[in-house]
């Protein structure tokens, strides 16, 4: 069974901390512009969430590819990019109703979440338990399904 | 079971796969029209740029992929469609039967009729094959007129920019891609493409082309004349529909379809640039002939062939995203604005920034923005889930790029209410 990244809101203290070893982990620097975690922070710092790609089953970036550049990873069931088929044509960016995958203006080529093939720097870095990788039967992973549910518009 | 599909595009091949999880033994069958492996037209303007090679724009990657997934590939020309005999005819005279067929035969360009169109200078940008030849033209240099800025237009607009010739663009629209921007967008864009170089006329259309051994002369309506070594033309395309004559499959604008993706044949169905289908913000049918819309189309209908009609479809949200000379411009759903709607705008035209969204009540129904490239597929989350944005309407109307915080905190406080 596959494991996922679960985001528990209410831990989240925005510290910042998943940002930089994701970049880091991605492009060798600590720059959460490079970051494929994102932290939204809203009301004045009292609501930090964090949010990533979630590995949908049928990934709305992935079918909509025109040169199949997303695939699964089968160890770890992520829709991975690969640079050197990615045109950089950017549908899939608006295609996935998450925001979650992103155009790179400086390498050309889309970024999402890969869970660093198993081993999420995110999680390892969050003080918290904000972050957490867990097997797909886990509580968390029930509540961060169903948020990704409703965030789709699919039923849950 | 024996499901044809006609076609070999994105709509196909997105069928074809999915037809082939959901019925394992089923016989399916693809006849491509053009003599590559199936690729994709969108990838062309970066093979155009040198980017990625042909095999860089092919849609499956390995060699093997049709091979392996049972999916059998005939190279051929569809002439004819027996819904009643169910078969299709291709143009050597075969005659295939099927039990069920998709009919995703794409889109072509349209040709304006003015003179001079036939000189091999003036190209086409659809066909690989175009590619090559627009490739040979367009050395560093030349002059080169590109008639139309629509989507495709303003897509491969960089690759002649990148090739170093020296680019007139002609719109006959009031502004640059006009069925996907609004005047503001439209307005940014031309300045930034004027500001790397490019002339841009809108406003004119091409009156005729006139050929001598040494270059070409595009004559416009506004009757002013541009010299060329090159014209390429990207006017718009079409639904490729030329097989269905007599046939009593219902066309309007596209092959007309309805929520099952079914014709008003049994056992025919449609997808992609030739389908008519239900668009998600007006709840009528339209030809989208985009992506998003293609893939979706095809892993619906491919749906209810398996199903016997058990999927019924919700529409497609229409949506846009171009790169022109690096500034990103997209497009949601009814970004013009629906009646008794409301919208939130920002402007600034000194960064080429621009956001405008559309709302109906508290709900998001469309957008524009040009010059933000991250998270724009929120845009798409909020549209499609229609979700209420209560109090984060007036905070979207005093500050439109706090999309992402918008969108996480009607999400979070949905939850919290759920």
């Amino acid at each position: 069974m596959h494991k996922a990244l679960v985001m528990e809101v209410d831990a989240c203290t925005g510290c910042h901390q998943c940002e930089l070893m994701c970049s880091y982990g991605k492009v060798g620097a600590f720059n959460p512009a490079k970051s494929v975690m994102d932290i939204t922070i809203y009301d004045g710092g009292a609501i930090n969430v964090p949010s990533t790609c979630t590995q949908c089953q049928e990934a709305w970036c992935m079918v909509v590819c025109p040169v199949q550049a997303i695939t699964v990873n089968p160890a770890t069931g992520a829709k991975e990019v690969s640079a050197e088929a990615c045109v950089g044509c950017k549908v899939c960016t608006i295609a996935c109703p998450f925001g979650a995958i992103n155009y790179d203006p400086d390498s050309g080529v889309v970024t999402k979440c890969d869970l660093c093939g198993g081993e999420p720097m995110c999680v390892e870095a969050c003080p918290t338990t904000a972050l957490a990788y867990v097997a797909e039967d886990s509580t968390g992973y029930d509540k961060m399904r169903r948020s990704a549910t409703l965030a789709a518009g699919l039923e849950a | 079971m024996h499901y044809v599909i006609a076609g070999a595009g994105p709509a196909a091949i997105a069928a074809a796969e999915h037809l082939r999880e959901l019925d394992a033994s089923a016989e399916v069958t693809l006849i491509g029209a053009q003599v590559q492996p199936p690729y994709s037209r969108m990838a062309i303007p970066y093979f155009l740029t040198g980017k990625v090679s042909e095999e860089g724009t092919y849609l499956r990657r390995s060699q093997n992929h049709y091979e392996a997934h049972g999916l059998k590939l005939i190279h051929g020309e569809v002439t004819a469609v027996d819904p009643k005999g169910h078969t299709v005819t291709l143009e050597d005279g075969q005659e295939i039967k099927y039990d069920k067929l998709l009919l995703a035969t794409g889109a072509e360009p349209i040709i304006p009729p003015v003179s001079g169109m036939d000189d091999p200078r003036v190209q086409q940008c659809w066909h690989l094959e175009d590619a090559e030849r627009i490739i040979e033209l367009a050395k560093p240099g030349a002059r080169a007129v590109q008639v139309g800025a629509g989507f495709i237009g303003c897509i491969i607009l960089e690759s002649w920019v990148l090739r170093e010739v020296n680019l007139t663009v002609v719109e006959m629209g009031p502004r640059m891609v006009p069925r996907m921007l609004g005047e503001k967008a439209g307005g940014l864009l031309q300045s930034w493409c004027e500001a790397k170089g490019v002339t841009v006329h809108t406003n004119t259309q091409v009156k005729a082309i006139e050929s001598t051994p040494n270059e070409l002369q595009v004559v416009l309506e506004n009757g002013e004349t541009c010299p060329a070594d090159v014209v390429i033309v990207s006017t718009g395309v079409k639904p490729r529909l030329h097989y269905l004559e007599g046939c009593d499959i219902d066309i309007d604008q596209g092959i007309v379809v309805d929520v099952h993706m079914q014709t008003n044949q049994p056992d025919v169905y449609a997808a992609g640039d030739c389908a008519q289908g239900l668009d998600f913000s007006t709840g009528k049918t339209a030809v989208h002939a985009v992506q998003p819309t293609a893939t979706e189309h095809g892993r619906i209908a491919a749906a209810n062939m398996v199903g016997n009609n058990n999927l019924p479809y919700k529409g497609s949200l229409n949506m846009n995203i171009l790169d022109t000379l690096g500034l990103v411009t997209c497009s949601f759903g009814a970004w013009e604005g629906v009646a008794g709607g409301d919208s939130a705008e920002m402007y600034n035209p000194d960064n080429h920034q621009y956001v405008n969204l559309q709302f109906k009540d508290d709900v998001l129904v469309g957008a524009n923005s040009v010059g933000y490239h991250e998270h724009l597929g929120v845009l798409r989350g909020l549209i499609e889930t229609q979700i209420p944005l209560g109090e984060w309407k007036d905070r979207l109307k005093d500050s439109p790029v706090n999309l992402v915080d918008a969108y996480q905190g009607v999400n979070q406080a949905a939850l919290q209410n759920g």
